[in-house]
C-alpha cells in the first residue's frame, strides 16, 4: 500500500514550498523528498501520539469537547488566540465562534508580523509575489530575517539562487543583509550591515534621506559609517528590480511599527528610480491567512473583539498579550499556535490561570498548561484546506493521512454548535449566558 | 410555490413597461402559471423588477482585502452587528463579504461580477466570494499583460492563444476575460507604462493595439458568454479622450464592454479648466455602435478606496498628492494591482467634473441597455450609492440642485445644463438588470420571462427614487425570499458562473516546464477545483 503523493505544500513556514514528495506506507509518512530539515521532521512525525485531556486526566473526545464548551458558554469574555497553522478554513471557523460568543480573537502576528500590518495602515505597501523575485529581483536585501535557518529553501526556490525569467542565480543579483550579528543569510552577502541592537529605525531613517538627496547622515547612524550607508544607498539605487525582505528582528525591536513604517517608507521612495517591493518573511505557514480571513469577514487584521456584537479592532487592547497580562479574559481557546512557549512569561502563566481550551495536533507547551486539550488532525496532513503563502498566494493543501481525530475546522463547528445550544448564545451585547437546562 | 399578483412589472426584454401582470414563481424559476390556492402576494400598486445585475464591482479577492487591511478607519465608522440570521461585519467603502452580500440584496441586487482577478490568486477570490452570501457571482479574469498572452500575440500563435486562455478561465474558475491598460501593466515591472495604442510593450515587442484587436477576435472565437471586458489605456488623465475613441473604433461591431468610461472621458484641458468633458463625443459613438456596451463609473462624493490592476496608475495617482498610502502588488508573469485611498470632493474642480461627466454618459447614451449603473465599486464610491445615483437619472430638479452646489467651472468644462432626460422606470429596470444580463450572455437574469431565475424585487412607488431603490418591499432570490422590509430574512449561499468551455487542447504539456522555470507554484497547485465556488452554473457559448 505504498504511494507518493507529488507536489504536496509544507506548511511549517511561510515560505509553503509545494514541490515536496511525500513516500506513504499503511497510512504512515516513510519519506520526505525534496524538503527541507525542517519540513522532514514535521511530516516524519505526522503521527504523534496525543489524547484527549481533561484537568491533564485522558478523556473520550467527547468527554472532553463538552468540558471546553462548558468552559466557552460560561466565559464572560473569551479570548480565542492562535490560527497561524492551520487553514484558513479553520480560520473562518474561529472566527463564527468568537462571532457567537462575543469574544476576542487574535493571531500569532500580534507578536511577530502584526507591526508591519500596523505600518501598512500608516504607508501602504509596495509588494510582489515570490515568482515575481526569482524572475526579477537583481537587488535583494534581508533585513532582520535569517532565511538560511529559518526558511531554508527560500534563497533556492525564490530568492539568492533562484534562476527566472530575466535573473539567472547568484551573480546576477546583489544581496544586502542588515542585522544585529553576522548570521548564517549574512555569510553570503555583498554587503553586511552590521546594526547596533535597535538602531534599525536609525538607519532606515539615514537610508531614506540619502536616496532623496537630503543630508542628514553626519558621520553615521545606527551603528554604521557614512561610508556603508553611501554604498548601502548606491546599491539600493542601481537595481532594475529590488526585493527587501524583512523579519522579526525589524518588527520586534524597539520602534516596532515605526521600523516596518521606515523600511516600506524606503521601499516606496526607491520606486522614484526604479521598481521595488517588500515582503515580511512571515514565520508559520498559514499566519497570511489569518490576516486575510479575519480582514474579509470583520474588516481587521486581527486584535479583534465581537462583545458588542460587531467587530471592533485595537491593538493594544484586544491583542492576545495584553488582554491576559491585563487580567480582561476569563477563559481562553488557542488554535494552532503555541502561546505559552512564545508569550512573555507573566502572560504565558495566566493561561494557566484561567481555564484554557487548546485545539492543536501536538501537545503543545500550552496544552500542558490547559483544562482541556483536544487534539485535531493538522491542516495539511490530516485534512485539506486552503493556505496563504508570505506573499498571499493562495495554496491548497491536501488530505495525506487518516488521522484519528477531526480536523481544526470540523472541532471548532463542534464547539459553536454546543454553545450556541446553551440558552445564552446570546444576543448582541448581553454578557450573561446561562447553560440550557441546567438551572444556573 | 408563489404568485406575486398585480404588480407593475418592468422587464424591458419581455417588453413589459408597467404592466399590471403576475409574477409566478415554481422551484426558484419563472413559471408561466401557478394554481389557484398557492401563496400569494399582493403587488397592486407596487413596482416589480427582477433582480439587479452589477458588470463590474471589486468585491473580492487580495486587492480588496489588502483595501480593507490599511483602511481600518473606513471600517470604524460603519459597523454591523449580527442578527439572528446574519454575521456581524463592517463596512464602508470596502465592505467585508458578509456585509457586501446583505446590502447588494437589501438594494434589491440578486448578481454581481468580480471584476479583476488574478490568476495566481484565484482561490483567493473564490474563498471570499463564497463567504459573500445571497449573490450569484463570476470573476473576470485578468488577461491583457498575461506574459503567455502577449508572446503568443508576438508570435502570431492564435491557437496556441486560444488554448491558453480556455485553460487559465478554466483553471482560475473565471466568467470571462479582463483587459487592463493593456501593455501598461507589462511596462510597469519596467518603471514605466503605455500613452496610447500604438506605444512598445517593452520586452515584447507587441503594442496595445495589437493585444485589444486580437483579444477581441480571440473573445468571439471561443464564443465566451461575455463581451471583453476592458479598462481603457489612460485612465484618468486630463485628455484621454483620443485614446478612448480609438479603443472603441477597434472594436469593428465585435463585442467591446468598456468599463468606467468615466474616467476615459476627458479632453485636453484649457486655461482654468484643467480637463474639459469628453462624454459627448463617447456618447456619439456608443449610439452609432450596437456592439459596444459601457458601465459608467459614477463618482459619488465622499470617500473611496481606489483599487485596480492599473498598477502604474495607482503609482502616479499617489505621486500626484492622491492620499496618504500606496499599496502595489506585482503578480508574477500576469498582472499587478494598485491602491489608493482617496475623497472625492464636491468642491474641487476635478471630483466634480468627474461626478457631471459620468452623469452626462448616463444622459447622452440613448439606449439603456448600452450604458449600465456602476461606481466601479469602490474606485469611484461605494455601490451602495446606486440608489441616489438613480434618483439623479430619474428626478432632474434634485439633479439641478445638486449641480448648481458645485463649483461653476466645473459645470462649465460639462455639457451638462443642456441635458433635460429624465430616466424613466424601465429605462432603469434596462440599465441595471436586461443590460447587463445580455452582455453578460445570462439567460435567465435580468428579466421575468418564463424559465428565468426567480429573482425578484418588489418596491413600494415613492416620490423619493433614492428611498424607493435603497429600501424594497421584498427581494427574492431563486425564489426564496431574503429581504423583507429592508431586513435580512434569509441568507442562502449563491452560485458561482462559469461558461461552458468548447474545444481548446491541452495545454499542461508546455505549460509544465514554464511553471518550473518561472512560477513559484506547481502547476499542479494552480488550478482552482470547483469545490470552491461550489455550487456553480455553467453559462452556454453563444
Amino acid at each position: 500500500m505504498a504511494k507518493v503523493v507529488k507536489n504536496v505544500v509544507c506548511t511549517f513556514c511561510g515560505s509553503l514550498c509545494d514541490d515536496l514528495e511525500i513516500h506513504i506506507e499503511n497510512d504512515n509518512i516513510t519519506a520526505v523528498k525534496k524538503g527541507c530539515a525542517l519540513s522532514r521532521t514535521k511530516y516524519l512525525n505526522a503521527r504523534e501520539e496525543v489524547v484527549p485531556l481533561v484537568e491533564g486526566k485522558e478523556a473520550s473526545f467527547s468527554a472532553a469537547l463538552e468540558a471546553a464548551v462548558e468552559i466557552l458558554a460560561h466565559a464572560r469574555h473569551l479570548l480565542v488566540y492562535g490560527l497561524s497553522s492551520t487553514c484558513s478554513e479553520a480560520q473562518a471557523a474561529a472566527v463564527a465562534l468568537a462571532e457567537t460568543l462575543g469574544a476576542s480573537i487574535d493571531s500569532t502576528s500580534s507578536v511577530c508580523h502584526g507591526p508591519g500590518t500596523l505600518a501598512k495602515q500608516l504607508v501602504g505597501i509596495p509588494t510582489c509575489t515570490l515568482g515575481e523575485v526569482k524572475n526579477r529581483a537583481d537587488v535583494l536585501v534581508f533585513w532582520g530575517c535569517n532565511p538560511v535557518e529559518a526558511h531554508p529553501r527560500h534563497f533556492a526556490r525564490y530568492s539568492v539562487l533562484a534562476k527566472g525569467l530575466k535573473v539567472g542565480g547568484r551573480r546576477e543579483r546583489k544581496v544586502v543583509v542588515a542585522d544585529v550579528r553576522k548570521t548564517a543569510t549574512a555569510r553570503g552577502a555583498d554587503l553586511f550591515l552590521q546594526l547596533e541592537p535597535n538602531g534599525d529605525f536609525e538607519v532606515l531613517t539615514a537610508l531614506r534621506a540619502l536616496i532623496n538627496g537630503k543630508d542628514i547622515v553626519g558621520e553615521g547612524a545606527g551603528g554604521l559609517t557614512r561610508a556603508q550607508l553611501e554604498e548601502c544607498s548606491r546599491l539600493l539605487k542601481e537595481a532594475s528590480y529590488g526585493v527587501f525582505f524583512f523579519g522579526m528582528g525589524l518588527t520586534m525591536s524597539r520602534g516596532t511599527h515605526y521600523n516596518v513604517s521606515q523600511a516600506l517608507a524606503l521601499v516606496r521612495d526607491l520606486n522614484k528610480y526604479t521598481r521595488y517591493s517588500v515582503i515580511p518573511m512571515r514565520g508559520h505557514g498559514n499566519v497570511a491567512g489569518s490576516e486575510n480571513v479575519l480582514a474579509w469577514q470583520t474588516g481587521y487584521p486581527f486584535a479583534v473583539n465581537f462583545s458588542r456584537g460587531y467587530p471592533r479592532y485595537n491593538p493594544g487592547e484586544f491583542t492576545a498579550v495584553d488582554l491576559l497580562r491585563r487580567g480582561d479574559v476569563d477563559a481562553a481557546l488557542v488554535v494552532a499556535a503555541d502561546p505559552a512557549a512564545t508569550f512573555p512569561g507573566r502572560a504565558a502563566a495566566v493561561l494557566g490561570e484561567i481555564p484554557t481550551v487548546v485545539i492543536d495536533p501536538h501537545y503543545s507547551a500550552t496544552a500542558k498548561l490547559a483544562r482541556v486539550y483536544l487534539p485535531s488532525a493538522a491542516a495539511g496532513i490530516g485534512a485539506a484546506g486552503t493556505v496563504y503563502r508570505m506573499d498571499m498566494v493562495p495554496l491548497p493543501v491536501k488530505k495525506l493521512l487518516n488521522l484519528p481525530y477531526p480536523s481544526d475546522k470540523e472541532i471548532l463547528d463542534m464547539l459553536r454548535e454546543g454553545v450556541k445550544k446553551c440558552s445564552g448564545s446570546r444576543e448582541a451585547g448581553s454578557t450573561t449566558r446561562k447553560m440550557a437546562g441546567t438551572g444556573k | 410555490m408563489l404568485r406575486i399578483k398585480g404588480g407593475r412589472v418592468y422587464d424591458p426584454k419581455n417588453g413589459w413597461n408597467g404592466e399590471i401582470r403576475d409574477i409566478c414563481i415554481k422551484d426558484g424559476k419563472i413559471v408561466e402559471d401557478l394554481p389557484a390556492a398557492e401563496e400569494v402576494i399582493d403587488a397592486t400598486g407596487l413596482v416589480v423588477m427582477a433582480g439587479g445585475v452589477d458588470i463590474h464591482a471589486h468585491i473580492a479577492g487580495p486587492k480588496v482585502n489588502t483595501g480593507r487591511v490599511i483602511c481600518p478607519e473606513d471600517h470604524r465608522r460603519d459597523p454591523v452587528p449580527r442578527t439572528a440570521r446574519t454575521r456581524s461585519g463592517s463596512g464602508f467603502t470596502t465592505p467585508s463579504t458578509f456585509v457586501t452580500g446583505y446590502r447588494y440584496a437589501q438594494m434589491g441586487y440578486t448578481s454581481v461580477f468580480e471584476a479583476a482577478m488574478p490568476p495566481l490568486e484565484a482561490r483567493h477570490v473564490h474563498e471570499e466570494l463564497a463567504d459573500t452570501p445571497i449573490l450569484d457571482k463570476g470573476a473576470l479574469v485578468l488577461v491583457g499583460n498575461n506574459h503567455f498572452v502577449l508572446s503568443f500575440i508576438r508570435e502570431g500563435d492564435r491557437e496556441r492563444l486560444k488554448d491558453y486562455l480556455l485553460w487559465v478561465v478554466e483553471a482560475s474558475g473565471a466568467y470571462g476575460l479582463k483587459v487592463v491598460n493593456p501593455g501598461g501593466g507589462a511596462n510597469w515591472r519596467r518603471h514605466s507604462n503605455v500613452r496610447g495604442l500604438d506605444d512598445a510593450v517593452i520586452d515584447y515587442g507587441v503594442t496595445p493595439r495589437q493585444i485589444i484587436e486580437t483579444l477581441l477576435d480571440v473573445n468571439e472565437e471561443l464564443g465566451l458568454p461575455h463581451a471583453l471586458h476592458l479598462h481603457c489605456n489612460n485612465l484618468g488623465q486630463p485628455g484621454n479622450l483620443p485614446t478612448t475613441l480609438a479603443t472603441m473604433d477597434l472594436a469593428a461591431g465585435r463585442r467591446l464592454h468598456i468599463t468606467h468610461l468615466q474616467f476615459h472621458a476627458y479632453g485636453e484641458g484649457k486655461k482654468g479648466y484643467p480637463l474639459l468633458s469628453g462624454a459627448e463625443d463617447l456618447a456619439a459613438v456608443v449610439n452609432a455602435n450596437p456592439n459596444i456596451t459601457i458601465d459608467v463609473g459614477q463618482v459619488v462624493f465622499g470617500p473611496a478606496t481606489t483599487m485596480t490592476a492599473d498598477a502604474p496608475l495607482q503609482y502616479e495617482l499617489f505621486q500626484k498628492g492622491g492620499g496618504d498610502r500606496w499599496v502595489n502588488k506585482d503578480v508574477e508573469l500576469e498582472t499587478g494591482s494598485g491602491i489608493v485611498p482617496i475623497t472625492y470632493s464636491p468642491k474641487s474642480f476635478v471630483g466634480a467634473c468627474q461626478w457631471l461627466i459620468g452623469l452626462e454618459l448616463f444622459l447622452l447614451i440613448e439606449n439603456p441597455e448600452q450604458v449600465f449603473l456602476t461606481t466601479d465599486h469602490p474606485n469611484a464610491g461605494p455601490f451602495t450609492a446606486y440608489p441616489q445615483i438613480i434618483r439623479l437619472l430619474m428626478d432632474r430638479d434634485y439633479r439641478e440642485e445638486r449641480i448648481a452646489q458645485l463649483p461653476k467651472k466645473a459645470v462649465e468644462a460639462t455639457g451638462i445644463k443642456n441635458l433635460q432626460r429624465k430616466y424613466t422606470l424601465g429605462e432603469i429596470a434596462a440599465m441595471t438588470r436586461s443590460g447587463p444580463a445580455r452582455v453578460l450572455g445570462l439567460e435567465k437574469k435580468g428579466h421575468l420571462g418564463v424559465g428565468a431565475d426567480a429573482d425578484v424585487v418588489v418596491y413600494r412607488p415613492q416620490a423619493d427614487y433614492e428611498a424607493m431603490f435603497a429600501n424594497p418591499l421584498y427581494v427574492f432570490k431563486e425564489g426564496q425570499l431574503v429581504v423583507q422590509e429592508g431586513q435580512i430574512v434569509a441568507a442562502p449561499r449563491g452560485k458561482t458562473f462559469v461558461p461552458e468551455i468548447r474545444g481548446g487542447k491541452d495545454v499542461t504539456s508546455w505549460l509544465a516546464p514554464q511553471f518550473e522555470q518561472f512560477y513559484s507554484i506547481a502547476l499542479e497547485n494552480y488550478p482552482v477545483d470547483r469545490e470552491w465556488f461550489s455550487p456553480w452554473e455553467v453559462v452556454p457559448c453563444k
